[in-house]
């Protein structure tokens, strides 16, 4: 009996400390962007903010050129996730609906395109932007970060393309319509929610990325967020509630597209994890 | 997608709206033209990805073999020096060093995340529907976490005055732990390095597998307690091989994603103290940019990506030739 009562228990325990431990990171920076400076640097962790101030926020809103930056992350990521995604739906729809010779050599490509080595590409990426005098401009940024996702975006999408039933297709050009309008005013609806959750691996990748945006885009009006927000901890130093307010401020957009999305976002990414 | 039915080449099936076609003269042309149409459907994804990606590739086995410093890049020389680079760079102890440390880094991180995330996986199909969801809740936040915040919190949570992590281990009885400086040292920089990235990649790995456990025919099970096999039995010869093709794909991409991990590793503490934290993506990063070695750095980076590709080949043969099988 109370072994087994033992049994029921422990797998929630565990899941209890593993629960806390998966959230406290998350939890102490909005904690410590929320609490005033002499909560934050006291001998004694305050686990909870009483005391709530927007003061650190202030400080991380107010620092030079915050808002260019913002306005830089939110234009490429948008803009790379878009682009992707038209690019991406002309070959996903003919990668999973039309038979032509080489159509497995685009998919093997496509495959090796998505674990190309981005980070470890950095100078030779530099020295073409250079070469081309487009540093500090955030073309290269938004055209390199829609190639970043765009194997994924493909490879996705054709999933979702192939289970829309063909014959929906077929039966609207039978109706009439071109394939290009059977497209569009069939297929293209059905696709919403697999666009959606394709679109949001789109914007965490092109929103993080760090090492090309630290390298090609130095002047501070030219900044995107992740690569100013290490710069902002160095410049700040010790004030760790500015630093985690402006972290806050960078992590917020991300997740509250996950808690959104959640259920459909997480069953997006596994399914094209898993396909490779 | 069970009953596929064969198509001819040409696509789009002949649908002649008006009477144009009706002696069957201007059918040549548009058979022709669907016949194109899937080349010029993936034409602009294909320019796109030769382009930005091919070319940056393609451009870093070039820079490799150039003397190219900040004198160079100044003045825009091209000074060709053959396999100078890569002879410097073999000869160095410093790539060797860096070398092992990746390998060894990586190994430590996929191992932690892999069991961990398997175990936390397995757990999630254990739990009732409420902690599930709770759990489930938890992880999804640790995973949408951008990385770069993540890096930073992190750095706040290990802080040498106020951080939280010493004043527990101070608490429960470590107290020369009370003001510990982790990025001091090369291990200690490395544990906690090491915690983000495992705390950031453990969510992918469990939600995966538990969805993965979802999958299992439960017939299996009745006929392994049929047989007389008990709970760890029924692991190791039911679930397990079942779930076995998903660990190995899962551990690929964990390889992967860890021995390039620079933002983490140079965000934290730009592979300091000492540069004892490089590893080899930083290591490439450094050399180049930061001490304008773009030739030495870029000879650093083709080297990455061949010891990438040698790390990962046995996974690569198996999912390329699944791909052509299919």
């Amino acid at each position: 009996m109370k072994r087994s009562w033992f049994g029921r228990v422990w797998p929630n325990v565990i899941a209890v400390i593993l629960f806390i431990g998966f959230v406290f990171p998350v939890y102490w920076m909005f904690a410590t962007a929320f609490k005033p400076t002499g909560d934050i640097i006291s001998e004694d962790p305050v686990w909870i903010p009483f005391n709530f101030t927007f003061e650190h926020f202030k400080t991380a809103v107010d620092a030079d050129h915050f808002g260019q930056m913002v306005i830089n992350s939110v234009t490429v990521t948008v803009l790379a996730v878009v682009f992707s995604l038209v690019l991406g739906l002309f070959s996903a729809f003919a990668l999973a609906r039309m038979r032509f010779k080489g159509r497995r050599g685009f998919i093997i490509g496509f495959m090796l395109a998505q674990m190309a080595p981005w980070e470890v590409m950095v100078i030779s990426i530099y020295m073409i932007v250079r070469d081309a005098e487009m540093l500090n401009s955030l073309v290269p940024l938004t055209l390199f970060y829609m190639v970043m996702v765009l194997p994924f975006t493909i490879l996705t999408l054709r999933g979702f393309v192939a289970a829309v039933p063909r014959e929906l297709e077929e039966s609207a050009m039978v109706d009439g319509c071109t394939r290009m309008q059977a497209f569009r005013r069939v297929i293209l609806p059905l696709l919403a929610p697999g666009l959606m959750s394709t679109s949001l691996f789109g914007f965490i990748t092109a929103w993080n990325e760090f090492p090309i945006a630290l390298l090609l885009n130095k002047d501070a009006e030219a900044k995107t967020l992740p690569a100013w927000l290490p710069s902002f901890q160095t410049v700040y130093g010790d004030d760790w509630g500015a630093t985690m307010a402006a972290s806050s401020i960078f992590a917020i957009p991300i997740l509250l597209l996950f808690v959104f999305l959640q259920r459909r976002a997480v069953a997006g990414l596994t399914d094209g994890a898993v396909k490779g | 997608m069970t009953v596929q039915t064969e198509r001819p080449p040409s696509g789009p099936p002949e649908v002649v709206k008006s009477g144009g076609g009706r002696n069957g003269a201007p059918r040549t042309p548009r058979a022709r033209a669907g016949a194109l149409a899937p080349y010029l459907l993936l034409l602009p994804a294909l320019v796109a990805t030769l382009v930005f990606l091919g070319w940056p590739l393609v451009n870093n086995g070039i820079l490799s073999f150039q003397n190219l410093n900040m004198r160079q890049v100044i003045l825009h020389l091209t000074e060709w020096n053959g396999i100078d680079n890569y002879k410097e760079v073999l000869k160095s102890e410093d790539f060797w060093r860096v070398t092992g440390r990746s390998i060894v880094f990586t190994a430590i991180n996929v191992v932690l995340i892999m069991v961990l995330g398997t175990l936390i996986g397995l757990l999630l199909a254990k739990l009732g529907s409420k902690m599930r969801r709770l759990l489930l809740f938890g992880l999804v936040l640790a995973w949408a976490m951008p990385v770069i915040a993540g890096t930073t919190v992190y750095q706040w949570l290990f802080a040498q005055r106020y951080g939280v992590v010493n004043w527990v281990l101070a608490k429960i009885g470590f107290s020369s732990m009370a003001d510990y400086d982790w990025f001091g040292g090369q291990y200690s920089t490395f544990f906690v390095i090491i915690t983000l990235i495992v705390w950031q990649s453990i969510p992918f790995v469990a939600i995966n597998l538990y969805a993965a456990t979802t999958t299992i025919p439960k017939e299996l099970y009745e006929a392994a307690s049929l047989d007389g096999a008990g709970a760890w039995k029924q692991f190791t010869s039911v679930t397990l091989p079942f779930l076995r093709p998903f660990l190995y794909a899962t551990t690929f991409l964990e390889v992967i994603w860890v021995f390039k991990a620079l933002a983490q590793v140079y965000a934290i503490n730009k592979g300091g103290p000492d540069r004892l934290t490089e590893i080899l993506p930083v290591y490439a990063y450094i050399e180049g940019s930061g001490n304008q070695h773009y030739g030495m750095g870029s000879a650093i980076a083709m080297l990455t990506i061949i010891i990438m590709l040698f790390l990962t080949a046995y996974h690569l043969r198996i999912v390329l030739k699944q791909e052509e099988d299919a």
